[in-house]
């Protein structure tokens, strides 16, 4: 679905934990996540720092979407 | 019971006709004659089926007058109405196997008449055409030609007789992207040892699947003000709001969701779910922000870090879906983020 | 380590006033079985039903398949950690009932459970539709959690395999076979000249519905690792998974792993069958990479010729294969991969979600997106409910003649990864 949204001319980035798959299916902008069940989230933690984990990977997405980029990159 | 119909295409070298020197020469069907290679496959067909032309045409002149040439052989075949067109076999002559390659699939696609053709692996005729028309693998010379035709034979009897065809293994065509399930005589741990006996030895085998390559999408410019940017969100991870009211599958998604998040500005376990079943769905049914980050993309829209979050999300399950299918919904709901005047896109999976 | 395996062929099972075996046929105390699974009172009712091959019968939900096997001799019992107490096992002697399987089923945990039909074109894709079932439809008590729901339903389904199992331990064997596998400097000095080869084996790992136990310890919490292969064989491993009921492995499949039975066809004629190793398919990426760096290290620790390493799962853990498969071969030890394959319904999209030119020797269990039709059949076992909901399945699952049509997905064992099967694609 990446290379489709990128195909139709939006900037997308990939907020996923599997990263190595994103790269070979071929996806520009990467962001790393935490777990597959809780991409954006880890349920150990109490919701406050939960909300501030989330808040600091769709911070990182944001970065990834202003970064001009040339070969496929994981913001890491 | 009248015999199968067969047209059979040849080029000058198989005619007899000549070598390169004769690779001009123009289009010509011979109605009632058997040549070249037409004999060893008349041969194989036996009591069934009969050639009942052949079409002769020169490599250089099939290539260098493509419409003209395509035109005239689909007439002569049109005239002969065969249940099947056989072109080849093509060995390793790469104009040749391109001339089948091309002129099959011009009989299959204007005519409605099945093809099959034949040729090396590595004959260009055969990366070319393999998805679309069956290929029979020969050895790269007219040396194994009588192995081709103990393949090709069978394959077009069953193709004029519009039987089913199975799985590449089975049949005898190039593996062509398509992929059929069929049952093999040992069980897969019998076959996996024996290949690794074969490859601990150096020996030839043959894998079940080849690794596919994966195309590339040149990436788009950066969005310049984010905080101006309209902003969408999109998920594999098969977030749906409570009860999945679309029926979204749990696997082998048929369709995507597109949901309206107006004044949503946080995901809640009374009001959303997920509806993949690829993984342990409880950390995300109890809060869905997991998965899909409204609720700090909210506060950032509050605070100015983003233009805004745009109303619409768009949802479907990546657990076994076909590659195809996410690729035609996202083609789809991405005509209408353009519409929306979405500037970028931030897709989650899980 | 070596095991003497003893089968008794079970050839019918009939519900008795008192449990036993006799001449072949399994007799079984309904209130027997009863009060063993309702033991935990997390479970409100059983109701049991037996399934035998060619009956126009369907069991739905399927949760898992178990082979009954008693340890006769030698340490240990059988499920180590489980039902047994803790101890090393995989030698003496074991009886293993063959011809039969108990099956835990009823209302689903989650979207993976199976259907298992015992006719028709549904039967001809799984190996269970072969043998005689003795089926256990569970419910549970009101207001259980759904990782509370699947723990006493697995645990069941092992404690009456063990009561079953426990009834042959004073017959005769129909047939015996004997497996040994040897220490590091025994097996060189045996087998100098065969190639070294092992077994590594992934196991799903990842959470509720996806998860293994290895002597009773959670697979997502193991470091990958070394088993004599006979330990797999008295139920060191067993199932808590549903992957996808084509290509989870039951703990059937566990205990009679098709891999380790061909590999020791050849140990000692042509290979040298050193061990099997266990990796883990975890959530997160750097447990992916840890446990394929420790088995990729494992393997060269051990001066391995070659592997077959097989998956569980699809997806994600396509990662782990790969990651697996390519850092073994650049420790210069050979690897066959056994995997299946969603190429959707059309078989035209790629069949696994990672890729790597080094995967060049795959073994396939065929493509799991195959839609079938599964005629309307006289007896269900379990329930229809939820068969539009199972992985394979849709909304348009129903026909009106009562027909179902899903993909080969929600067959229990239909593509599964251990090569248990015939099924094939290319």
């Amino acid at each position: 679905m990446v290379k489709e949204v990128e195909r139709a001319g939006i900037p997308v980035v990939h907020v996923c934990t599997v990263t190595p798959i994103s790269m070979t299916v071929g996806a520009n902008r990467i962001v790393p996540a935490i777990a597959i069940p809780h991409p954006l989230g880890n349920p150990a933690l109490d919701p406050a720092e939960e909300k501030e984990l989330r808040r600091a990977i769709v911070d990182k997405a944001l970065v990834a979407l202003t970064t001009e980029v040339e070969d496929q990159t994981i913001f890491e | 019971m009248s015999k199968i119909k067969v047209v059979h295409y040849i080029n000058q070298f198989f005619a007899n006709i000549g070598g390169e020197e004769k690779a001009d020469y123009p289009a010509e069907i011979r109605a009632g004659e058997i040549v070249g290679p037409g004999l060893a496959l008349a041969q194989a067909f036996g009591e069934e089926a009969e050639i009942v032309a052949t079409i002769i045409c020169g490599d250089s002149y099939f290539n260098e007058n493509l419409e003209k040439a395509k035109a005239d052989i689909l007439a002569m075949v049109k005239e002969h109405n065969p249940d099947v067109f056989v072109a080849g076999p093509a060995f390793n002559a790469g104009r040749y196997g391109v001339a089948c390659g091309t002129i099959a699939d011009a009989v299959q696609e204007e005519l409605g008449i099945p093809v099959v053709t034949a040729m090396y692996k590595e004959n260009p005729g055969a990366d070319m055409f393999k998805q679309k028309v069956y290929i029979v693998p020969t050895k790269n010379s007219a040396a194994g030609m009588r192995a081709a035709v103990k393949v090709l034979a069978p394959l077009t009897l069953k193709l004029a007789k519009g039987e089913k065809i199975g799985s590449s293994a089975e049949d005898g065509y190039m593996p062509n992207g398509v992929r059929v399930n069929f049952f093999e005589d040992e069980r897969g741990s019998k076959r996996a040892v024996k290949m690794l006996l074969k490859k601990l030895a150096g020996k030839e085998f043959e894998t079940e699947y080849a690794m596919p390559d994966f195309d590339r999408v040149e990436p788009n410019p950066a969005v310049k003000d984010i905080t101006k940017a309209k902003i969408a969100l999109v998920t594999s991870g098969g977030i749906v709001p409570a009860g999945n009211p679309d029926h979204i599958e749990s696997s082998s998604a048929s369709r995507y969701g597109e949901y309206d998040i107006a004044g949503v500005m946080d995901l809640t376990a009374d009001t959303y779910e997920t509806a993949h079943g690829g993984f342990d769905p409880v950390y995300c049914n109890e809060d869905s922000d997991r998965v899909l980050p409204v609720d700090v993309l909210r506060d950032m829209e509050k605070e100015g870090k983003i233009g805004e979050l745009h109303h619409l999300f768009y949802s479907t399950t990546g657990n076994g879906t076909a590659v195809a299918s996410s690729k035609a919904f996202a083609a789809e709901f991405s005509k209408k983020l353009l519409a929306d005047g979405v500037d970028a896109v931030i897709l989650t999976s899980t | 380590m070596k095991l003497e395996m003893g089968h008794i062929n079970i050839t019918d099972i009939k519900f008795a006033s008192e449990s036993k075996i006799e001449d072949g046929v399994l007799y079984v105390s309904e209130e027997a079985v009863k009060e063993i699974v309702l033991e935990d009172e997390k479970l409100k009712s059983v109701a049991l039903d037996i399934a035998k091959p060619g009956e126009s019968t369907r069991i739905t939900p399927v949760k898992d398949v178990i082979e009954p096997r008693v340890k006769v001799e030698g340490r240990g019992g059988i499920f180590p950690g489980v039902i047994s107490k803790v101890d090393t096992v995989g030698s003496g002697k074991t009886y293993a009932l063959k011809g039969m399987a108990v099956i835990t089923a009823g209302k689903i945990v989650g979207f993976q459970e199976g259907i298992i039909d015992m006719t028709g074109p549904g039967a001809d894709y799984t190996p269970f539709s072969k043998l005689n079932n003795l089926v256990l439809v569970i419910e549970p008590a009101a207001d259980i959690k759904q990782h509370d729901y699947e723990k006493a339903v697995r645990f069941a389904g092992f404690r009456v395999a063990a009561y079953i199992g426990e009834l042959a331990r004073e017959l005769t064997a129909d047939e015996t076979f004997e497996y040994e596998t040897y220490t590091i400097k025994e097996g060189m000095e045996k087998f100098p000249n065969l190639p070294r080869v092992a077994y590594v084996q992934m196991l799903q790992s990842q959470g509720l519905l996806h998860d293994t136990y290895v002597y009773g310890v959670d697979a997502k919490r193991t470091l990958s690792t070394i088993l004599n292969p006979t330990e797999v064989m008295d139920g060191a491993i067993v199932s808590g998974n549903c992957v996808s009921a084509c290509d989870k492995n039951t703990t059937y499949h566990h205990l009679n792993n098709p891999v380790i039975h061909d590999m020791f066809e050849q140990h000692g004629k042509t290979i040298n069958f050193v061990c099997q190793i266990i990796t883990n398919e975890n959530v997160y990426l750097a447990d992916k990479q840890r446990s394929s760096d420790w088995t990729a290290k494992m393997c060269k620790l051990l001066d391995l010729d070659g592997v077959i390493v097989s998956q569980e799962g699809f997806g994600n853990p396509d990662t782990d294969l790969i990651m697996n498969c390519k850092k073994i071969e650049a420790e210069g030890v050979k690897t066959v991969i056994i995997t299946d394959e969603y190429a959707g319904r059309d078989g035209k999209s790629q069949s696994l979600a990672d890729a790597d030119p080094a995967a060049d020797a795959v073994v396939t269990g065929g493509n799991a997106n195959q839609v079938i039709i599964l005629p309307k059949l006289d007896k269900v076992i379990g329930t229809m409910d939820y068969v539009t909901k199972i992985a394979g399945a849709s909304d348009e699952t129903l026909r009106e003649d009562g027909s179902l049509e899903v993909e080969l997905q929600v067959i229990t064992g239909a593509t599964n990864e251990t090569g248990f099967n015939k099924l094939s694609a290319r």
